[in-house]
């Protein structure tokens, strides 16, 4: 979605035609609101360009750097555990708006999963708005009844020796998973180790990339 | 946090109210009945069932992680160790 950084609203044409689109139902009502608004001076444009802003400047990129990080260095991973909203200031990450946040770390014998069987709860300060999979009747159904059968779908198939907790987010409580660093990461700076940290490896559907070998180890 | 705000502490063995009522809920109605054990205690929080209706949430109601065994919430479920966890306000919980 291109968006005016002006805030104003132009000419729709501005010199070239754009093709007719009809707005649906809630298009319409949200524009609605939003005009309202405007017009009882209760939000300005800029407050919605700045909240839009917001929204877009937060990706998966600030969970996978602060999983790179706690990969790295095993005393910013106990910060990280301890006090994850102070590990997150530490690295610049905004989670202030997160009323509780908790890291569930990932070890050779437990596996976390992350999900919202009421609607759509997510760590978006970190991990940005959640992918529409997470928020599908299907994945918040089967994710507590069948969370081995998701993981399959996602590629991952865990041995029964291996321990899968999940964890429902009904309430304050805001779940980031840590997952496994791979093997043969050895010697990774962070910046490439972050590259293998994938969103739904944070979600815990699956663990993150694996190492490709013979990739170079420093970039 | 205030570890000690509530009448539950970890490991305590809780059920879940197996009430029902319209309006807005936080406790998913697969785990009503069910039985489980604190697993942390989080804190208190504002109670989402009067905030959801633009009131202030107050008094504020202790949030606990609640664990159950997976094997125990579904029938034919089959891996033995897996485990289901859920934040349950204290007003869902009686004790087991």
């Amino acid at each position: 979605m291109s968006v005016d950084p002006s805030g104003k609203q132009n000419d729709p044409e501005h010199g070239h035609p754009h093709p007719k689109h009809e707005l649906s139902y809630h298009a319409k009502r949200i524009y609605a609101i939003r005009e309202l608004l405007l017009e009882k001076k209760v939000i300005t444009r800029e407050d919605i360009q700045t909240q839009v802003e917001y929204q877009e400047a937060r990706s998966p990129a600030n969970g996978a750097k602060l999983v790179a990080r706690a990969w790295a260095d095993p005393k910013f991973k106990a910060r990280l555990l301890a006090d994850p909203k102070a590990a997150c200031a530490e690295m610049g990450i905004d989670a202030t708006s997160l009323n509780e946040f908790v890291v569930l770390e990932n070890t050779e014998k437990v596996r976390h999963m992350v999900v919202c069987t009421l609607c759509s709860c997510y760590p978006r300060p970190i991990l940005g708005r959640p992918p529409d999979w997470y928020k599908s009747l299907n994945y918040r159904a089967r994710a507590v009844n069948d969370p081995r059968g998701v993981m399959r779908e996602f590629g991952q198939e865990l041995g029964a020796d291996v321990e899968v907790r999940v964890h429902d987010s009904t309430a304050d409580i805001r779940y980031l998973v840590l997952p496994l660093r791979p093997s043969g990461t050895d010697g990774f700076s962070e910046q490439d180790l972050a590259k293998l940290v994938t969103r739904d490896s944070m979600i815990g559907v699956v663990d993150a990339l694996p190492a490709i070998p013979g990739a170079p180890k420093n970039s | 946090m205030n570890e000690s705000s509530g009448r539950f502490k970890p490991g305590d063995r809780v059920r879940v109210r197996a009430e029902d009522r319209p309006g807005h809920i936080r406790t998913p109605f697969y785990i009503r009945g069910k039985i489980g054990w604190v697993e942390r205690v989080h804190g208190e929080f504002r109670n989402p069932e009067s905030l959801a209706y633009g009131r202030d949430g107050l008094p504020k109601r202790p949030l606990y992680l609640v664990g159950f065994h997976q094997a125990e919430v579904w029938d034919k479920y089959a891996a033995p160790k897996d485990k289901l966890f859920i934040d349950i306000y204290e007003h869902w919980l009686d004790p087991a």
